[in-house]
């Protein structure tokens, strides 16, 4: 299985164009790496690829087919700021189960202890928030993963526990990932291949 | 006569420029902890900074690194005195060898110690850059404090036309420029850097780097508050390591090499090794929640070297190597 971006334009302004005739090719079980400077629009592209961001110009497939923009979104995204993503008002386990019931096992191997469930975003750390939106995204129905800088804000010891779980289910349930980062140190740990936005962005 | 004079003078003017013996700030077993309600009157103390020490010197930077969340703006907060009223401090500060009471840092903030904010939203999205800059010292000569600006600005390459922009028209990299000036328009000794570095690509990253470095050959003290410890060993002298609450030992920056045999504590190893670049290894666990009460060491839970004696009472402070741990296992 492929998630395809064709041809991919898209400008915050009209004047302005930050990605240009983009073409970007992720498959099933491949950890794919996407280098680029600060506001070069990776985090865009992500968007884009994942179908937060709709007013683009190109197309966006899997498997030749678009993606269906009701149900659940086979293309999965997890943010740098887990914080921003998450309800403030809502308890640990509602923001849990909200796209999907995480099986125990995703629990177990993310370390989410029982006692977490009940607390509120704020009363947690920002790597403990992480697992939390990780265990979130990663479904059964999950095809693909963009993980947008989702270490960048944690210690490098988290920084390796997240991605030991995260490396294990992903080959588990064959998920592609796309591994957006400026660090190339980590990517070149991590990914079978890499990418760097501006060969790719014709701007 | 006069010659003696000048001599002290020059002496004077060197010990404040070369690397003092004596440390600018000494902090000395500090504690912080909020006072929270939790149902109807009941109180409770949460505890967030426990027995921390640690020393900025003149001319030397030093990193406090550690993970987002475990209270290191705090400590920030603590040396400033811009913490909420229902936060507790216990513990010695002093700078300059004098003590550093509140009133203290009441006088001298913004003057002699200034801060550099973590987050860009700390410039008044109502008020032009170069007002806000010059607002920042105190109004003695608009004039000369203009030309200064203006040659601040010059020297970050902030173009003419940025003096009269507002906060929204300037890029990451440029707001990051101007909260760097505003450090430097007054003559701070210690300048205290919370986590300017995230997001920020690699060219962004060294340019921001350079400018503690500029600063630190000025003569000025920088405390370099972040997690990123790669940007850390880029510029530092000495980097203390704080983990939930407290610091677990100051290293110079060689110590970080190999495997990390030269580093002091078990954690700061672990630290090391998990870096994408040396091992990517894990180790089990998580730092304890705040509201978790430790008796002995704080690492206990994932040492692979306890023994009886650090599940009881924190460990002393110890000079070992031109560093400094908190760990029985070190002699």
């Amino acid at each position: 299985m492929y998630l395809k971006g064709e041809d991919i334009s898209f400008g915050y302004e009209k004047k302005n164009r930050i990605l240009n005739h983009v073409n970007l090719s992720l498959g099933s079980g491949e950890l794919l790496g996407l280098i680029g400077d600060s506001g070069s629009g990776k985090s865009t592209l992500g968007g884009i690829l994942s179908g937060y961001i709709n007013n683009y110009q190109g197309s966006v497939s899997m498997d030749g087919k678009k993606i269906p923009s009701k149900g659940y979104n086979p293309v999965q995204l997890v943010f740098q700021h887990p914080e921003k993503a998450v309800n403030p008002r809502w308890k640990m386990k509602d923001i849990l189960n909200e796209g999907h019931a995480v099986s125990q096992d995703i629990l177990d191997s993310f370390g989410i202890k029982k006692s977490w469930l009940n607390r509120w975003p704020n009363e947690l750390s920002g790597g403990e928030l992480q697992r939390f939106a990780l265990a979130r995204a990663l479904s059964p129905k999950t095809k693909f993963l963009i993980a947008d800088e989702i270490t960048t804000m944690v210690d490098a010891i988290t920084q390796a526990q997240i991605w030991d779980i995260v490396l294990d289910i992903v080959e588990e349930l064959n998920i592609g990932v796309l591994v957006v980062s400026h660090e190339k140190k980590l990517i070149d740990k991590l990914c079978h291949d890499v990418v760097f936005l501006d060969d790719i962005n014709n701007v | 006569m006069f010659k003696v004079l000048y001599m002290k003078n020059k002496a004077e003017i060197n010990t404040e420029i070369k690397k003092g013996d004596k440390a600018l700030l000494k902090i000395d077993d500090i504690s912080l902890s909020f006072v929270q309600y939790t149902s109807g009157l009941r109180q409770t103390e949460l505890k967030v900074i426990s027995k921390l020490s640690m020393e900025a010197y003149s001319g030397e930077i030093l990193a406090v690194v550690g993970s987002s969340g475990s209270g290191k703006s705090l400590l920030a907060h603590a040396i400033l005195g811009i913490l909420p009223s229902n936060a507790k401090l216990e513990g010695k500060m002093e700078y300059n060898g004098q003590k550093l009471t509140q009133e203290k840092k009441e006088e001298i903030r913004g003057k002699e110690i200034a801060l550099i904010p973590q987050s860009t939203t700390y410039l008044d999205p109502l008020m032009r850059i170069s007002n806000q800059v010059i607002g920042s010292v105190e109004e003695k000569n608009e004039g000369l404090m203009k030309k200064t600006q203006r040659e601040i600005f010059q020297k970050y390459n902030l173009k003419p036309a940025v003096d009269r922009m507002f906060p929204h028209e300037l890029s990451g990299g440029m707001t990051r420029r101007v909260l760097v000036s505003t450090a430097l328009m007054g003559s701070a000794k210690l300048i205290i850097a919370d986590e300017p570095t995230p997001g920020l690509d690699e060219n962004t990253l060294n340019e921001t780097l350079s400018y503690f470095k500029d600063m630190v050959n000025k003569g000025c003290a920088v405390i370099l508050i972040t997690h990123d410890i790669k940007a850390a060993l880029k510029i530092s002298d000495k980097i203390a390591i704080f983990y939930a609450g407290t610091i677990l030992e100051v290293a110079n920056v060689e110590d970080f090499k190999n495997n990390g045999e030269n580093l002091r504590h078990p954690y700061t190893r672990a630290l090391w090794n998990a870096l994408p670049q040396n091992k990517f290894q894990a180790i089990k666990g998580h730092q304890p929640m705040q509201d978790e009460i430790i008796d002995g060491c704080i690492f206990y839970e994932r040492c692979s070297k306890k023994k009886d004696l650090c599940s009881k009472g924190i460990p002393q402070l110890k000079k070992v190597n031109g560093g400094m741990v908190r760990c029985n296992n070190v002699s």
